[in-house]
């Protein structure tokens, strides 16, 4: 077991580096810093001063390991704006997002997959197909249509609720809904699906045929082995809690994680952009060891073979 | 996201049935308007898609018989800029899914010929685009470069190459260990002819596939970009930033919202419908 | 003294082997010093149970893999690594013919095409009629060219494989397990197809089987193999009738004979974990007339001092430790 979570770390701490390398690279590949901090008709010895004063005429791979030694030990650049600490300028977002974020994941989570699992046990009735109607549909209408259908609706017509903006849990209704319709039509159908091949299995077969009550077969034999895959993407919808509303939080003027990327995309504000980018990483990255981990408790065949 | 199953009782159950269902070739027609649509689109547009019409600005649909879906804030019209939408929107999504299609695919080829240090690689690729949100990344190098059409295209083919990596991957391997690819190398073939005429039309069906589950989605993330502004910059214009436009105007005049979100949805619910059909006909063992 | 086709000299083969996902590696010798030598047109006869490394020597003779230790040499000159230039293009001279006729042949494509696929990798003209020619050789019909394989029964699946194999004309035949995936009926039909295919054309045949009869039907010579080496090699009637080695004691024994009554030589415990090779001689363990000396020593594979049968045996050859000794 030590070994087997040495390698996930190991895996894990690779991704991160590769992260981070990846935005070394574009950040030199997307043309010349000083240029672009210093601005096009920045004079000539400036520019120069700039290039000194920030190690830009080094060799690249000791301009890397720079690099790399600021991460590490937390410097990630100011904002360009406004010349803030990028990190503090993405943590202070971060509570407003997970406002929006950790509802909607408990809707998917108590939606979607009861959903599938009905339909599942009841394939081809009228359920299965409603649900899966609904689940299509909710796969095929991007979050920006919802969410602006959902305004148009309940904000312009029925006037029930704000549009948009931060002031209240009424403000907050509209995103967590439009975020956990869209997740939960995704949670449902990959249960359905991962249900159906599991109650095809002859295991099943074998246990209903010898007399074990079919409740008992679902819960005892089914469940657990449709768990495996429907962790994955569980695991997935954890790592995007930080950075899964950059539409719905656009569409609802939502001031989060997700509408600061996308001013500072817009801005090129390279620095935030960046620190997001390692955070919605280094989420991600913890979600997957965590659903490794996890899958090791679930399926005994993993703990066995590092044992 | 990977690409999750359509439920085969939702178009039928492929083999029992012989006949086409209704589903499948409403889908069909869909799509074939909306091909036809973008290929016309010079010919059957009203007007150009940047024409001024001050007179008529923010006119409703059926108000004046010379704009049938209205027009917008500057009186441009809807249906025409509509036209022009479908067809920007199709042609970014059709060579963005071909370009990671052909990534992907050759990267997984690649990976299971040479197998050791440069699978490897590949496969620590693949992990690492598999860890990101790809619309994340795809912000992300927004952000750094900046914005143009074919780089648009580009970013948006890498969605999902790693799928397509995996899949030809585990396809190649598979094929070269047993059978026919064995056979076919023993008889001397070079690898050109044991990949080109062997291995590659033998796991076609299965990148079709998994190519049309992908194309809705990269529709879907390309409408999401050009929503966010980040995407197709004006004056070109996209079904998703005709939609983010148009949301200034909710209130006012939802019309030049409503029908470019309609065509979005219909049209990835089409691709998904033919996609899931498609699988379940061609290949029963893709999940 | 005529140099032989093939020649192949202490071939050897191992593989790691990894005990789940992260347990050492063990080394498995697949194939641990076979030599052996075919001459145009005969056949030579290689039998054993599963897992004794038969399979792997056939495909070590033709090069498809290449081996840790030893050599192959085809018509005195050593195989080129795989993959190269020089051996595709000693591909139309050597052949094989797999178990699964359906899995060596690609669903999508006619037979006539994959037959045709050989004579275009090496240039050979005249296809539509070498093909038909080919089809008629191994007893199909010129017009079930176009036909798929999933439209053909398994004996003309595997007619079509050996179609294939025979396009250019091979000097040398590796034929593995070819007939055990077919009904006992059509094996008999292959069978007199390959030798009638060997009268004509004069190819030398590797016959890779763990059915000695079939073995027997169709060998000039006959070798045993057990866990990675040849125990006992001579001619099928002489090793089938009267054979020396144990282990061949016993697989002959197992062969069921209609109304003849037989003491069978019953073997016990299984056969031995390769990657755990027993000391000695590897079949002592299960040998019933093992001597101490056996579990020391590993017999060499030599000709018996009676009739100069090649067997590697202390007892068969009458190495008594007593005498050894003395």
């Amino acid at each position: 077991m030590l070994r087997f979570l040495g390698f996930r770390l190991l895996r894990a701490a690779v991704t991160i580096v590769l992260v981070v390398s990846f935005a070394f690279v574009v950040l030199r590949l997307s043309g010349d810093p000083a240029q672009i901090i210093m601005g096009a008709d920045a004079p000539p010895e400036a520019i120069v001063a700039f290039r000194r004063a920030w190690g830009l005429e080094e060799p690249l791979w000791r301009q890397y390991l720079r690099y790399f030694g600021a991460i590490v030990s937390g410097d990630l650049g100011r904002s360009m704006r406004d010349g803030r600490d990028a990190i503090a300028l993405v943590a202070e977002r971060i509570p407003a997002t997970l406002a929006l974020t950790i509802p909607a994941l408990l809707i998917k989570l108590g939606l979607g997959i009861p959903a599938g699992i009905t339909a599942a046990l009841h394939r081809n009735s009228l359920i299965d197909r409603a649900v899966m109607m609904l689940a299509v549909a909710g796969f095929t209408v991007p979050s920006f249509v919802l969410g602006l259908l959902l305004v148009l609706l309940f904000a312009v017509q029925l006037g029930w609720l704000p549009s948009g903006g931060q002031e209240g849990w009424r403000h907050a209704v509209l995103p967590i809904v439009t975020m956990g319709i869209g997740g939960a039509a995704v949670l449902a159908r990959f249960t359905r699906s991962a249900m159906l091949e599991v109650l095809g299995q002859p295991y099943i077969r074998t246990a209903s045929a010898k007399g074990v009550p079919w409740r008992a077969v679902v819960w005892g034999h089914a469940l657990p082995n449709a768990a495996i895959p429907t962790v994955t993407i569980i695991g997935f919808m954890v790592g995007s809690l930080i950075a899964g509303a950059v539409v719905v939080e656009s569409v609802f003027s939502w001031p989060g994680v997700g509408r600061l990327l996308v001013v500072a995309v817009a801005n090129r504000d390279l620095a935030v952009v960046q620190c997001i980018l390692l955070l919605v990483a280094a989420t991600m990255v913890t979600a997957n060891l965590v659903v490794d981990l996890l899958y090791g408790a679930l399926d005994p065949r993993l703990r066995q073979r590092t044992a | 996201m990977s690409g999750i199953a359509l439920p085969a009782g939702l178009v039928g159950e492929g083999k029992r049935r012989r006949r086409w269902p209704v589903l499948v070739l409403c889908a069909m027609a869909w799509l074939g308007l909306m091909l036809g649509i973008a290929l016309l689109a010079d010919a059957i547009a009203p007007y150009a898609y940047t024409a001024l019409d001050l007179r008529n600005r923010l006119s409703p649909p059926g108000a004046t018989m010379l704009h049938p879906l209205g027009t917008d804030e500057l009186g441009r019209d809807v249906l025409s800029r509509l036209i022009f939408s479908i067809r920007m929107s199709l042609l970014i999504a059709f060579g963005a899914t071909i370009i990671g299609a052909l990534i992907g695919t050759s990267l997984g080829v690649v990976a299971a010929h040479f197998r050791g240090f440069v699978e490897q690689v590949v496969l620590a690729l693949v992990d690492f685009s598999a860890s990101l949100p790809f619309l994340i990344l795809a912000l992300a190098v927004l952000a750094f470069f900046g914005n143009s059409l074919t780089l648009f295209v580009c970013l948006l083919g890498l969605h999902a190459w790693e799928r397509y990596a995996r899949i030809a991957r585990g396809l190649v391997i598979s094929a070269g260990a047993q059978g026919y690819a064995a056979a076919v190398r023993q008889l001397g073939a070079s690898p050109w002819r044991i990949y080109g005429r062997h291995i590659l039309p033998n796991i076609a069906s299965t990148l079709i596939v998994s190519m049309t589950l992908a194309f809705p989605e990269i529709i879907l993330l390309e409408s999401g970009l050009s929503f966010l502004g980040l995407g197709v910059q004006p004056p070109e214009t996209s079904l998703g930033s005709m939609v983010g436009y148009g949301r200034e105007y909710l209130t006012r005049a939802p019309w030049i919202l409503l029908s470019p979100a309609a065509v979005i949805v219909l049209t990835t619910f089409s691709v998904s419908v033919l996609g899931d059909w498609l699988r379940d006909r061609l290949d029963p063992t893709l999940q | 003294m005529t140099l032989p086709l093939l020649e192949a000299t202490g071939l050897t083969r191992h593989y790691l082997m990894r005990r789940g996902l992260f347990g050492r590696p063990v080394e498995v010798r697949a194939v641990n010093g076979v030599s052996l030598a075919l001459e145009r047109g005969r056949t030579l006869g290689l039998v054993g149970e599963s897992g004794c490394g038969k399979s792997t020597t056939g495909r070590l003779v033709l090069g498809l893999e290449r081996p840790d230790a030893g050599g192959v040499a085809f018509e005195g000159q050593p195989m080129p690594p795989p993959g190269t230039p020089a051996w595709r293009a000693l591909r139309a001279r050597m052949q094989m013919v797999f178990q699964d006729p359906l899995g060596a042949l690609d669903r999508r494509m006619s037979i006539g095409a994959q037959i045709a696929e050989p004579l275009e990798i090496h240039r050979i003209g005249d296809r539509p009629e070498r093909v038909a020619q080919l089809l008629r050789d191994v007893g199909l019909r010129p017009d079930q060219a176009g036909r798929y394989p999933h439209e053909l029964s398994g004996g003309q699946r595997q007619r079509a494989v050996l179609a294939r194999a025979l396009a250019t004309e091979p000097a040398l035949l590796v034929c593995d397990e070819p007939i055990s995936a077919l009904d006992v009926s059509i094996q008999a039909q292959v069978m007199n197809l390959l030798v009638e295919l060997q009268a004509r054309l004069s190819t030398a045949i590797l016959f890779v089987s763990h059915d000695l009869r079939a073995v027997r039907q169709v060998s000039h010579r006959v070798a045993v193999m057990y866990l990675g080496r040849i125990v006992e090699e001579g001619e099928p009637d002489a090793v089938l009738h009267d054979p020396a080695h144990p282990y061949a004691q016993a697989l002959v024994s197992a062969i069921p004979h209609p109304g003849r009554r037989q003491r069978r030589v019953l073997l016990q415990g299984d056969p031995p974990n390769p990657a755990d090779r027993p000391s000695g001689c590897a079949f002592h363990p299960r040998c019933p007339a093992a001597l101490p000396l056996c579990a020391q020593e590993d017999p060499v594979l030599k000709p018996r001092p009676g009739d100069g049968r090649r067997v590697a045996c202390h007892v068969a050859q009458g190495d008594l430790p007593a005498r050894k000794a003395a």
